[in-house]
């Protein structure tokens, strides 16, 4: 067996040299990761504003079971998809099973509880006449939300790049109802899996610098965004 | 202002996703780690697609997830290792047609040197009892694969239970359990294709091979087309023929790994 050094050596190479097979499980991850991102976004904003902004019955139930979907592990997340999409399941005959929609159903459902809670709290940090105040100037709704959206615009930026970093480093959802097919439904997580479980260490330490490195940028990029929040509020 | 910036994400979500939807229906083959791990079909397959323009997704599991798969419908054709499971499998209708595919052996791997000396052993169930008596460490699948439903036999056959203290059953596909048994200078029943693969980066040997016992055979079996109308049963049909086929067989017998062939095709 290599030694951690040499393995991670040649790991750097791989990348380096621009591997094809490496580089596309890269892009496919983050194609489905971003999709299922960019799909949960419009109802998770609109659940965190209504949240913050009106008050109605079961309000609190909501805010509850959202919180509750936050600890849900990922991989009960994937047996119920699993059972639910398998061709002997209710929802067989959509045939997703084994496909990126199936793999980014499972993402939008893990990113959508995170997205809500994250942005309920930003829409909070306004005060909750603004609304009034931007409907009694004749403003249309959508136009209101629009306008109280830009206001707390670097707090929903930090949302968005952790939910992104949590779907795309998740594995047994992934692996559960993508089948790690090559090519179609390997995703970085799960080609770490089995390069592990084949003893190739190599394309795994490869793909989890990846996964390191992008997990650096965005956190950089959450505390410049946290950073801009904290500045805009207190203007 | 909101809707064509909502309405522009939702046509780039869309767009990632129809991509994967409209290509044409693969062929799904639901197979076992030892042929996945040993990189028999990431050789065979590109043949195969190169040959005909059919495209195959491979799902690399364990054989009893495998038969599962092939039960719900969820993949077309199983290539499977556990002679019995698959008996009750075409016996119960969930497959048809099962044919014989290519056959390698089972071997008891373990470490090196061999304390136990198991290869002066008089039959592999005469190596299991001295595992047994000795309490050494022995590393079991603890899955629903064709390996371990063998390694079950075996004890059944030596009259012995596997229930000393070092006998570990991890649940785990072959690959694991060889790295698993590697790090814990363990002994560990495992299919030549995956060792073959792996030996060069496990400091283990082989400490008994041979006999009539540790035979291991391989099936094609197609889902019943009956049972699940979704199927892309004529491809998978086309796929089995294939892989029976003259042509088929005799890539299987020109696989090796350093120099060494994995396994012997025995299709009729």
């Amino acid at each position: 067996m290599d030694s951690i050094g040499t393995a991670t050596l040649q790991a750097l190479q791989l990348l380096t040299s621009g591997d094809r097979e490496l580089w596309s499980i890269i892009w496919l991850s983050f194609r489905v990761s971003m999709t299922a991102l960019l799909l949960a976004l419009p109802l998770a904003l609109f659940a965190g504003f209504a949240l913050a902004f009106w008050r109605f019955p079961g309000h609190w139930l909501l805010v509850t079971l959202n919180n509750t979907l936050l600890a849900v592990p990922t991989v009960v997340i994937g047996l119920v998809l699993f059972l639910l999409l398998s061709r002997s399941g209710p929802l067989g005959d959509l045939r997703l099973l084994f496909s990126q929609p199936a793999m980014i159903i499972g993402q939008w459902l893990m990113c959508l509880p995170i997205l809500i809670a994250m942005s309920h709290t930003a829409y909070q940090a306004i005060s909750r006449h603004a609304w009034e105040t931007t409907r009694s100037l004749g403003l249309s709704r959508l136009r209101s939300l629009w306008l109280i959206t830009l206001e707390v615009r670097f707090s929903l930026l930090a949302a968005v790049i952790l939910a992104f970093g949590r779907i795309i480093a998740e594995v047994g959802c992934a692996m559960m109802v993508g089948g790690n097919i090559a090519g179609h439904t390997r995703t970085i997580t799960t080609a770490i899996a089995l390069e592990t479980s084949r003893g190739a260490y190599v394309q795994g330490i490869a793909l989890g610098i990846v996964l390191l490195v992008l997990a650096l940028v965005l956190n950089l990029l959450v505390g410049y965004f946290r950073g801009n929040a904290v500045q805009g509020s207190a203007h | 202002m909101v809707y064509p910036i909502k309405s522009l994400l939702l046509a780039l979500g869309l767009a990632f996703v129809s991509n994967s939807i409209l290509a044409a229906d693969p062929v799904r083959v639901a197979t076992t780690t030892s042929t996945y791990n040993s990189g028999l079909l990431d050789y065979l397959l590109p043949e195969f697609e190169k040959e005909t323009g059919l495209r195959v997704q491979v799902l690399s599991v364990g054989t009893g997830q495998a038969l599962r798969l092939g039960q719900d419908g969820d993949v077309d054709l199983v290539i499977t290792h556990a002679p019995e499971a698959e008996e009750a499998f075409v016996e119960l209708g969930h497959g048809v047609d099962p044919r014989g595919l290519m056959y390698n052996d089972y071997i008891l791997v373990g470490p090196r040197p061999d304390r136990l000396n198991l290869y002066e052993a008089e039959g592999i169930l005469d190596a299991l009892e001295k595992i047994h008596r000795r309490n050494a460490p022995f590393i079991s699948r603890g899955d629903d694969s064709g390996t371990y439903n063998k390694e079950k036999e075996l004890w059944e056959r030596s009259g012995l239970k596997p229930n000393f203290s070092r006998y570990q059953a991890v649940g785990q596909g072959m690959g694991r359990v060889l790295i698993m048994s590697n790090e814990l200078q363990a002994y560990t029943l495992a299919d030549r294709g995956t060792w073959l693969a792996m030996q060069s980066r496990l400091k283990m040997q082989i400490v008994y091979e041979g006999g009539i016992d540790l035979a291991n055979p391989y099936q094609v079996i197609l889902v019943n087309p009956a049972r699940h109308t979704s199927l892309n049963h004529q491809e998978a049909k086309k796929l089995r023929d294939w892989l029976v086929s003259p042509r088929g067989q005799s890539l299987i017998n020109n696989f090796t790994i350093e120099g060494e062939q994995l396994f012997f095709g025995d299709a009729e």
